[in-house]
């Protein structure tokens, strides 16, 4: 019998990465998108980061850094009895700087990409810049918006090195997919590692499918014949 | 009366252009802003509207200050009671066509000038459509209606008829001109043609180079002062041909077709596709009555 834990926490360690960078990643896009700061480059830069980093160095810092032994790690198991290392916690954290990039850059460039006439008409016609984002902008980039979403949760689940250095191979704590599948491959038990992968697979498969066919608009039309 | 001085600097296509404005505008006007492209039509638009911040100077309507740089005042494009059109319409293509309009009003609810600009611009009809369902002329409609229903004292357009054909050119500028009675607006206009100007606006701003050349009525600005003409027409040459010892010119007049008879001296400064006036002293036409 297969153990689905790996598999459920995958799920859930993405589920709530995917949500936590959306409400993150929203703002930070908008600023991206639209500051004039000259510190914009930088952040920018930072942002895109994960992309080109090892994992496993980012991994290795987030594991310094949150050591009971150094002040940060120290500070917030202090304050909030937050142990971010070998735990589910530490994990979403990893993941979410992790993915961050494939989150922020598809919104960015869906708010680049719309005129800007559409929020300066929304300006003189009296309403504000929050309600011009969710009003007019965010409306009008759904497909950006579905493209960070998807990315995000597809990059999560496929995360593997940052895992192993701050989370450590725990059942049911840490132990997602990706690391089980490679446990089960040291210790020889190919058939395991391959349901995993297969699992995995077919996840990925079904997700982009999904997007494709709601970006492509194969969907609207198979809904409009339908209505 | 609206009151503009100010000066900015601009990137534009062939280096920098200083934008240096200094006019004033009655209220009831109804403007016409002309000059080539580059001259910074739209972006005296976007100034008033607030998009744009000058560098310095001053922007008044009655009594109020929108913006004056020494007070460091300036009044943020949401504050201001105007209506600004954009050459590409800017409808929100995630709203039908009633939410567009709504959306100016801040709500789902609508009201008496809902239903006022609705049947004005005759937009019934396209209610429940989405903007890219729309032709060009309709879009235009809707969106002289979305700048229209929260009554601006101001109403600005910038090139709003460039991408249309004749005959809807013609009825979009009646739509203006009973919207610009109607609601007492003071109507800013940024148009090419000269002939949409002389039958819309009685004032025209000569903009070039980010200076004003001339600001006056229509006839003051584009005609020679010495014609005194009781009728006058703006229109475009079609056709010029030799007949013996006169010249006929073809000359486009809104929608009609009419050949008029010139001498050689005129002709010969005529080309196909001059925009012409064509004027009639009281006393020569022919008065004929309709049946």
């Amino acid at each position: 019998m297969l153990d689905w834990g790996p598999i459920l926490l995958t799920l859930k360690l993405s589920s709530i990465a995917t949500l936590i960078l959306l409400v993150i990643s929203i703002p930070l896009a908008y600023w991206l998108a639209y500051s004039k700061k000259r510190i914009k480059p930088i952040i920018e830069t930072l942002v895109s980061m994960p992309l080109v980093l090892p994992p496993t160095v980012l991994g290795f810092y987030l594991l310094v850094a949150f050591s009971p032994n150094n002040f940060l790690g120290a500070l917030l198991d202090e304050w909030f009895g937050l142990q971010l290392i070998f735990s589910f916690e530490g994990l979403v954290l990893a993941s979410v700087i992790y993915s961050l990039p494939f989150m922020v850059q598809p919104i960015q460039s869906g708010f680049k990409n719309l005129p800007q006439n559409l929020s300066e008409a929304s300006y003189v016609l009296g309403s504000s810049k929050f309600k011009t984002l969710t009003k007019i902008l965010l409306p009008n980039i759904k497909s950006s918006l579905l493209t960070g979403i998807v990315l995000t949760f597809a990059h999560t689940i496929g995360e593997f090195g940052v895992v192993l250095m701050i989370g450590g191979n725990i059942p049911d704590k840490t132990r997602v997919a990706s690391i089980a599948i490679y446990d089960e491959v040291e210790s020889l038990n190919y058939a395991t590692a391959n349901k995993y992968s297969l699992i995995l697979f077919a996840i990925a498969f079904v997700i982009l499918l999904s997007v494709n066919l709601f970006n492509g608009g194969y969907l609207s039309k198979f809904l409009d014949d339908k209505a | 009366m609206i009151k503009l001085k100010f000066d900015k600097a601009l990137i534009a296509p062939g280096g920098t252009l200083d934008l240096s404005i200094d006019c004033s505008i009655n209220k009831g006007d109804f403007v016409s802003i002309y000059g080539p492209s580059g001259a910074g039509k739209t972006t005296l638009l976007r100034i008033i509207a607030g998009l744009i911040k000058p560098e310095t100077g001053l922007i008044t309507a009655g009594n109020n200050t929108w913006f004056d740089a020494k007070k460091k005042i300036n009044l943020k494009p949401q504050q201001r009671p105007v209506g600004l059109v954009f050459q590409d319409y800017a409808l929100f293509p995630n709203m039908t066509i009633k939410e567009n309009i709504l959306y100016a009003l801040g709500g789902k609810h609508s009201n008496e000038s809902f239903t006022e600009v609705i049947n004005l611009m005759n937009l019934e009809e396209l209610l429940h459509r989405k903007p890219d369902t729309l032709s060009g002329g309709q879009k235009q409609r809707v969106a002289v209606a979305r700048s229209l229903v929260k009554m601006p004292e101001i109403l600005m357009l910038d090139e709003p008829m460039s991408a249309l054909d004749n005959e809807m050119r013609r009825k979009i500028q009646n739509y203006l001109l009973e919207a610009h009675k109607k609601f007492n607006l003071t109507t800013i206009l940024v148009s090419h043609d000269v002939g949409e100007i002389f039958k819309l606006s009685n004032s025209v701003i000569m903009l070039e180079d980010g200076k004003i050349l001339r600001q006056g009525p229509p006839a003051d600005i584009f005609l020679n002062k010495e014609i005194s003409g009781k009728f006058q027409f703006s229109g475009e040459v079609l056709n010029i041909s030799e007949e013996d010892v006169i010249y006929i010119i073809t000359v486009l007049i809104d929608q009609q077709v009419v050949k008029i008879v010139a001498v050689e001296s005129t002709a010969s400064q005529l080309a196909i596709g001059d925009k012409v006036m064509v004027t009639s002293k009281a006393f020569n036409p022919i008065i004929q009555k309709l049946a």
